[in-house]
């Protein structure tokens, strides 16, 4: 059986209009799943109508690189964790680049055989795939690296790093160009692939591990203008409406975090952090202010609680103490204690990392607050918990105008009663910088593992 | 159709994203990066085409061709189970 095109253009429309209908279901958790399902009925649509193509005439590699793709991608996806879904989508972003490159490079080669030479769109439309495909590949590697510890989480550079990838990029230009010009040059497009290539890791190496929610969320951007531009190659609405909404979804999350971190889109890209005015010495903010505490003194303060406050950090997820903190939150429960979870837009390593760890260990996803919700309360709030997370609840950030993360939206834990803060030892987060919160009169500290901590605390309020 | 006509759609349907994307709580953002990657894998129907091609002496456009279908398989099925395990876990008491 084959299909004409019209009717193949119609599938693609079906197609595009159910992945709308299924981002739309994500407004609320409630429907979020069965819009999940209907992008992906959207998905087999689309992919089942072009099988039907009249172009398609041999099945073989197309049967061979489905299997080999179906197989690696259900393994991952069940397989990964939750703690490790920042690399996950890291590699999808960066997997999705590749196939925009790799689908604009066939069509290349493709109209190199045909009787007419490529017009002059849809070559500038295969150069700028190739180029951002394969820089959201390359760049993605590199994320994922990162986050999965396999190359170190600092900046990486050298001077005139900036020049040199201004220079590439300009090269690239001109590559293209040049096959806009006289596309039967196979050599500029080798050379543009290999300096997309090259572009792409640099661009992410100078990215530190705290700028990693932004990177991802950018290259997500990038993996969905790559396939806007293949769709202009092929003349292909899907691809079109599919990367635009994908492109904009990965621009609006790359806004988000960069808001919530009070940084510039381009300081993030060059790895420029902002100068603080004077160093601050750690010392001189703790020395002789810190009040420790056991674990059976914590479980005293929280009998006579009525509303305590959970804020989560990455630490939470190093320690996989997202389950711990579920059975002690069911503790409180039990003994009429309220309690709700308060989340900044940056905990974790991607947007919405929180989240997800703490609906794996099966908190309701209403007790989750985000920060504007969460903010105002805190003032009637007995207990905060906070674990695994510092620069956003840095009072610096309100109150010292000098302090590079001054201006930088945090949860104001400070306004609680008592703040419980669940961590290993005084060493700075991310932003290299003293927390005052743990000197303050109403803190206390709790040294130690996040998950053996809390599991303590839990045991204590039991045996009472 | 016309680069005029296919602009026209690219520029729409980036302001249908955004009032889309905007309404999506910041609890589902995780599934919804996961989502979208999982839905741009829609490049799946130039790698099917590319890879069912048969042309004379063109050996590197069915090559490209296979990397594009295994690349935007596992986007399309890693993306939507993964998505689905993770929404499968937001649950109300």
């Amino acid at each position: 059986m084959q299909l004409s095109q019209e009717w193949i253009d119609i599938a693609y429309l079906m197609a595009a209009s159910m992945f709308v209908l299924g981002i739309k279901g994500l407004a609320r958790p409630k429907t979020a799943r069965r819009g999940n399902l209907i992008a992906a009925a959207g998905m087999a649509i689309a992919a089942v109508a072009t099988l039907l193509h009249r172009d398609i005439v041999s099945y073989e590699v197309i049967i061979a690189g489905v299997i080999i793709g179906a197989i690696v991608g259900a393994v991952l996806a069940i397989k990964v964790q939750m703690t490790a879904m920042p690399q996950m989508v890291a590699l999808l972003n960066g997997f999705g680049g590749g196939a925009s490159f790799t689908v604009a490079s066939a069509q290349y080669f493709q109209g190199l055989g045909a009787a007419e030479p490529m017009a002059t769109i849809p070559m500038i439309a295969s150069g700028m795939a190739i180029l951002i495909g394969t820089v959201t590949l390359t760049g993605s590697m590199v994320a994922f690296s990162k986050l999965q510890e396999i190359i170190s989480g600092q900046p990486m550079g050298f001077p005139g790093m900036k020049f040199v990838n201004a220079l590439l990029l300009g090269s690239a230009v001109v590559c293209i160009g040049y096959l806009v010009h006289d596309p039967s040059q196979t050599g500029f497009f080798w050379v543009l692939a290999v300096l997309a290539a090259l572009l792409g890791l640099l661009l992410v190496l100078p990215i530190g591990g705290a700028d990693m929610p932004v990177v991802i969320a950018l290259l997500n951007s990038y993996s969905g203008v790559a396939a806007a531009a293949a769709g202009f190659v092929m003349n292909n609405s899907a691809l079109i409406i599919t990367g635009s909404l994908v492109g904009a979804s990965g621009l609006i999350l790359t806004n988000i975090m960069c808001k919530a971190m009070n940084r510039s889109l381009t300081n993030v890209l060059f790895g420029v952090m902002a100068e603080g005015g004077e160093k601050m010495d750690a010392d001189e903010v703790y020395e002789g202010k810190i009040r420790s505490a056991s674990p059976d003194e914590v479980g005293m303060i929280l009998e006579t609680a009525k509303r305590v406050v959970v804020v989560p950090g990455f630490g939470l997820a190093m320690a996989q103490a997202q389950h711990a903190v579920r059975e002690l939150a069911d503790t409180l429960d039990g003994m009429g204690v309220e309690v709700e979870y308060g989340i900044h837009p940056v905990a974790g390593r991607m947007p919405g990392h929180m989240n997800v760890l703490l609906a794996e260990a099966e908190v309701p996803y209403d007790k989750l607050k985000d920060m504007d919700a969460i903010n105002p309360t805190f003032e009637e709030t007995d207990v905060v918990i906070v674990i695994g997370a510092n620069d956003v609840t840095n009072p610096l950030a309100r109150e010292d105008k000098g302090s590079p993360i001054y201006g930088m939206p945090i949860l104001n834990v400070d306004k609680a009663r008592t703040v419980v803060v669940v961590k290993r030892s005084l060493s700075p987060g991310f932003a290299g910088l003293p927390n005052p919160l743990f000197a303050k009169d109403n803190t206390l500290m709790l040294f130690g593992d996040g998950k053996q901590a809390i599991l303590d605390i839990s045991t204590s309020l039991k045996d009472s | 159709m016309d680069f005029v006509a296919l602009l026209t759609l690219f520029v729409l349907a980036v302001f249908l994203g955004f009032e889309l994307i905007s309404k999506v709580p910041p609890t589902l953002h995780t599934p919804l990066m996961s989502g979208s990657n999982a839905i741009s894998g829609i490049t799946i129907v130039g790698a099917l085409l590319a890879a069912g091609y048969h042309g004379e002496g063109n050996e590197i456009v069915r090559v490209f061709g296979f990397i594009a279908v295994v690349l935007a398989t596992i986007n399309v099925v890693g993306g939507f189970m993964v998505t689905n395990r993770m929404l499968g876990m937001f649950k109300r008491k």
